[in-house]
Formats: C-alpha cells, sequence, structure tokens
C-alpha cells in the first residue's frame, strides 16, 4: 500500500506534534492535580506516533506489526491492571529490561534490513552497534534488578575478586568488538558484542545489595531512555531521540537525587563498584548501651495526648504490608484532634516515590504527607514521632559520627521530636549494618513486634480509649 | 549538516528540555514519572514496526527480519500499554483531604 500523497514531512510533523505531547506529559507531573491529564497526553502523543509510522511507506506489510502491538497491549495492559502496588519496584524493572531487549532487536533488525539492501556506512554500523549494546546492559541489568526486588535472586551484594578488572577488561573488549563490526560488516561480530554486553549488564548490577535499588532503578531508567535514543540516531528519527533524551536525563535526575541522598557517589553506582565498603564491625570496645522498650498501649496513650505527631514509614512497612492500619490510626487520631503529618525519606523504599504511592493507595490523602525538607524543621515542635520500618534514614549518627558509613547523608531528624517510637521486629541493625545512634537516646523507645501487627494493636487501643 | 550531527544537535538540546522538565516533578509523584518515562521509552516501537513491517523475502525462506521485529513490537507494546495503565491507576489513587 503507497500513500503517496504523505511526504517526509508530514511524518516529521506528526512525529513533532507526538514530541510536544510527551514533553507536556511529563510537564503535567509537577503536581497530582494536572498529572492525569499529563499521562493523557502523553498516551495521545504515543497514538500519533503508532499511526503515523503506520502509515510510513517503509512499512510494507502489517500482520507482524499488528500482532504484536495487539499481543503487547493483552499483556501489557493485564498486568497493569493486576500488579499489587507493593510490587511496583519489580513490574518497573521489568518493563525496563522490555524496552532494552526490544532496542537490541531493532537493532539487529535495521542491520539485517539494510544489509539485504546494501545500505550500510561507518556512521550507521556504529549506531546500530551503539544503540545495541545500551539496550543489552539495559536488559540484563534490569533482569538481574528484578530478580533481586522480586527475590528470585538473593539481594545481597555478589563481590568476588577482580570485579573491576573483569568490567573493565569485558567494557574494552565490547569497544573494540564494535569497532570490528563497523569495519568488517560481520554480524557474527555484532552478536558476540551484544553477548558480552549482555553479560556486562549483569556483572553491574549484582554487586548491589537490595537497599540500593532505588539507584539502581533510576540508573536502568536513565539506560532505558539512552537506549530509545540510541535507536533514533540509527534510524534517523528526532522523535527516538528527543524522547529517548528526555527518558534518559529524567532517570539521571533521579539517580543523582537518590546517590545524594544516600551517600553515594554516581561514578561508583555506574561502574557498579559500590559493594566496595568494607562492612563496619561495631566498635566492641563501647559500653554495651541499652535501649528502652515500649508496649503498644503506651504509644497509643502518648498518640492520643500528642497535639502533633509525625509518622515515618519506610520499607517495612511496605514489607508488612501496614499502610492500611496506618491509614485507620490516622483516622483515630485526626478524630482526637491530634495533628498527623508523614515524612518521606527520598529512599524511603525499593523506588523512588514508592512510600507515596503506598500511602496513597491506602487512601491517605497528598497534603499531609510530606518530603524530608518541607518537615526536618518540623520535629523539634513535634510531641510524638512514629517510625514504623525505618532504620538508617533516621539514624543520628549519619550527623554526629565522622566515622560511621552513614556520616554525611541527609537524615529525617525524628530525633529532635519530644518522644520518638519505633516500630520494630529486633534489635538487628539498618540495611547498611549500622548500629542506629538513636534507640539509645532518652527520648526514644521501640516498640516490637511485626509492623502491621503493631498498628493493628495501636489502632484497636484508640478505638478502645474512645 | 549530515543527519547525525543534527540527530546530535536535538538530542543535546531534550537533554536540557528534559533536565528542566524533570526537576518540576514533586517528589511525590516519582514513582508515576518511572512508570510513564518507562511507557514513553517505548517508543523504539516506531523502529521495531519498521523492522516487523520489512518486505518478505521473495524466495519464500524464513522471515527472519520480521520475527525479530514482531518481538521487538510485542515488548515494546507490552511497556506501553503497561507503563500508561498502570501510571493512570497510580494517580488516579493521588486524593486530596475531602
Amino acid at each position: 500500500m503507497e500513500i503517496s500523497f504523505l511526504t517526509p514531512d508530514h511524518f516529521a510533523l506528526a512525529y513533532l506534534v507526538a514530541t510536544i505531547l510527551f514533553v507536556l506529559g511529563l510537564k503535567g507531573l509537577s503536581g497530582p492535580k494536572t498529572a492525569l491529564k499529563g499521562n493523557l497526553y502523553a498516551m495521545i502523543g504515543m497514538a500519533i506516533a503508532l499511526v503515523a509510522t503506520f502509515l510510513n511507506p517503509e512499512v510494507r506489510q502489517y500482520s507482524w506489526i499488528l500482532a504484536g502491538l495487539l499481543g503487547g497491549a493483552v499483556i501489557g495492559t493485564g498486568i497493569a491492571l493486576k500488579i499489587e502496588m507493593t510490587a511496583m519496584p519489580q513490574l518497573v524493572a521489568a518493563l525496563h529490561s522490555f524496552v532494552g531487549l526490544s532496542a537490541v532487536l531493532v537493532a539487529a533488525g535495521t542491520f539485517l534490513a539494510h544489509r539485504d539492501s546494501a545500505e550500510l556506512n561507518g556512521v550507521f554500523m556504529a549506531e546500530i552497534a551503539i544503540g545495541s549494546f545500551i539496550g543489552a546492559l539495559t536488559f540484563t541489568g534490569s533482569l538481574v534488578a528484578f530478580g533481586k526486588l522480586q527475590e528470585l535472586l538473593s539481594s545481597n551484594p555478589v563481590i568476588f575478586k577482580g570485579q573491576h578488572a573483569l568490567n573493565a577488561l569485558l567494557g574494552f573488549a565490547m569497544i573494540a568488538l564494535c569497532g570490528a563490526f563497523v569495519l568488517t560488516e560481520s554480524f557474527p561480530l555484532f552478536l558476540l558484542m551484544t553477548g558480552i554486553a549482555l553479560l556486562l549488564g549483569i556483572l553491574l548490577i549484582i554487586p548491589i545489595g537490595g537497599a540500593d535499588m532505588p539507584v539502581v532503578v533510576s540508573m536502568l531508567n536513565s539506560y532505558s531512555g539512552w537506549a530509545a535514543a540510541a535507536t533514533g540516531f540509527t534510524l534517523g528519527n528526532n522523535l527516538l531521540i528527543t524522547t529517548g533524551a528526555l527518558v534518559g536525563s529524567s532517570g539521571a535526575i533521579l539517580s543523582y537525587i537518590m546517590c545524594k541522598a544516600m551517600n553515594r557517589s554516581i561514578i561508583s553506582v555506574i561502574l557498579g563498584g559500590f559493594g566496595g565498603e568494607a562492612p563496619t564491625a561495631i566498635d566492641p570496645n563501647t559500653p554495651q548501651k541499652r535501649a528502652k522498650s515500649a508496649s503498644v498501649e503506651d504509644l497509643a496513650f502518648m498518640l492520643e495526648n500528642a497535639q502533633k505527631a509525625i509518622i515515618v514509614p519506610g520499607y517495612g512497612m511496605a514489607v508488612a504490608q501496614a499502610q492500611h492500619s496506618i491509614k485507620e490510626v490516622l483516622e483515630l487520631l485526626q478524630s482526637k484532634g491530634v495533628e498527623v503529618k508523614f515524612a518521606i525519606h527520598p529512599v524511603a523504599g525499593r523506588m523512588p516515590g514508592h512510600m507515596n504511592v503506598l500511602l496513597a493507595e491506602a487512601d491517605i490523602p497528598y497534603d499531609v504527607v510530606q518530603e524530608m525538607e518541607e518537615i526536618n524543621a518540623e520535629f523539634a515542635s513535634t510531641d510524638v514521632t512514629f517510625v514504623i520500618g525505618a532504620n538508617d534514614v533516621i539514624n543520628p549518627a549519619a550527623k554526629t559520627d565522622p566515622k560511621s558509613p552513614l556520616y554525611g547523608m541527609p537524615i529525617l531528624e525524628a530525633y529532635r521530636s519530644k518522644h520518638v517510637f519505633v516500630s520494630k521486629r529486633s534489635m538487628k541493625a539498618g540495611y547498611a549494618g549500622v548500629d542506629n545512634l538513636l534507640f539509645y537516646y532518652d527520648n526514644c523507645s521501640l516498640v516490637f513486634g511485626d509492623a502491621k501487627g503493631t498498628c493493628d494493636k495501636l489502632a484497636n487501643s484508640l478505638k478502645e480509649s474512645h | 549538516m549530515s543527519p547525525s550531527m543534527v540527530g546530535l544537535y536535538v538530542f543535546v538540546l531534550s537533554c536540557f528540555v528534559g533536565y528542566h522538565v524533570i526537576w518540576g516533578v514533586t517528589p511525590a509523584l516519582h514513582t508515576p514519572l518511572m512508570a510513564v518515562t518507562n511507557a514513553i521509552s517505548a517508543i523504539v516501537v516506531v523502529g521495531a514496526m519498521l523492522v516487523a513491517g520489512h518486505e518478505s523475502p521473495m524466495d519464500g525462506s524464513l522471515p527472519l527480519i520480521q520475527i525479530i521485529g514482531f518481538f521487538a513490537v510485542l515488548l515494546a507494546s507490552i511497556n506501553i500499554f503497561g507503563g500508561f495503565v498502570v501510571t493512570n491507576r497510580i494517580l488516579a489513587m493521588f486524593k486530596k483531604k475531602t
């Protein structure tokens, strides 16, 4: 089917409209009120891009395309409607891997198609190679991240001797093969190069532990964008280049925010090296300090007599699925006239914004949920801070102890409030393996038990005292 | 200026646009941001469609290019639909105090 009245400029114009709609879509996310409309803009942009490509005279047959699009629509919509909100990080990681693999397949397919019609040149070959290896890194890297988040793989860092040397060696081999592929136009070399990139993707992500996942997921988000941009260079398509650049910078900014909030250097993350620090042993010479413990009833009593309370949720809340019980606690406290706010650390959970989504899922209005910078000044005027499943992000050692691996990391200053209660399963140290100094503060008490159990009991004792 | 050079201009300028737009996103919406960027990075579907829609081999041999293209379209399409639908679901949950 030839539609001759459509010139390349018409397609370029349609793609430009799609680009504008994507930018407006991202802009909509500046606030919850405009966000849904933004998502709609982005969807329309995608629809325009799909239709325009359909009409492209380079497309000679439709059956394979339609089969792929329909299959994807059924699978994608099905997963998206069923997925639990606590499983969002896994879903995002899985989706990143799909973009990566798709970019690899597009590179391979484009190469074979152009080889058949003998339209190859050096720049084009280099673009194909780059598109393929970024896609391949994204693919396997995201698969490993998915495996760790889904707990199919151990979330512990996998570290071995010579890891960096091996990665560097593979990196150089990949670049050399890239060059050889451009010169020889040999498909086996292309496959070998892509294979090494696939291996490298695994090796870069296995040394990264579970709680560092927010950084990894953001970084892979960025890679998936760069993969799309590289594909755009191959195809000479500005829509792909622009969109890829938007997504790439989005992921890069998120990675930067996460790195800052976790005290990591972005370089060590990119090189996959941040399992490298030796685990810090707790100094055996420090006198054995004692943490206080409190019952749920004590906590209920303190909370209902408070004027102002702050709840600090962490990954433990997500694991225990305690958000709905917390919503109940929130309503009971509000009905007793207590002012309650939520404080979110940027790296709470397993991906950026994870806690916000879980609280929103439990119908907790977003205007009582505040970010670290907004709320830190308020702890000093707060009567009770209740910490659920967070640990390292409230450790005052980050401010006071230059020897601590957490030192310099921004924290939620829960220790400044009059009373702090921490819901905890045991005395175990947090993810970073660092003892939490807060537990030994005079104003801090630990409430032992599973996060959901504690919240349920708390709601019950608040009800009884009605 | 060669097409690749034009592409480079577009790329660099888009990075600046991205930088400014993304810093404007509220941290509370960082999860939907990832989900929606996921959906739009599936714009590689354009390339995938060009591969899948390639002319079939004349000699009746295995349509390898089209099969590669089919899988590329399938994966990108899962992303498009999965990404947009899940973003919609998340955003619909964000409500103000009533």
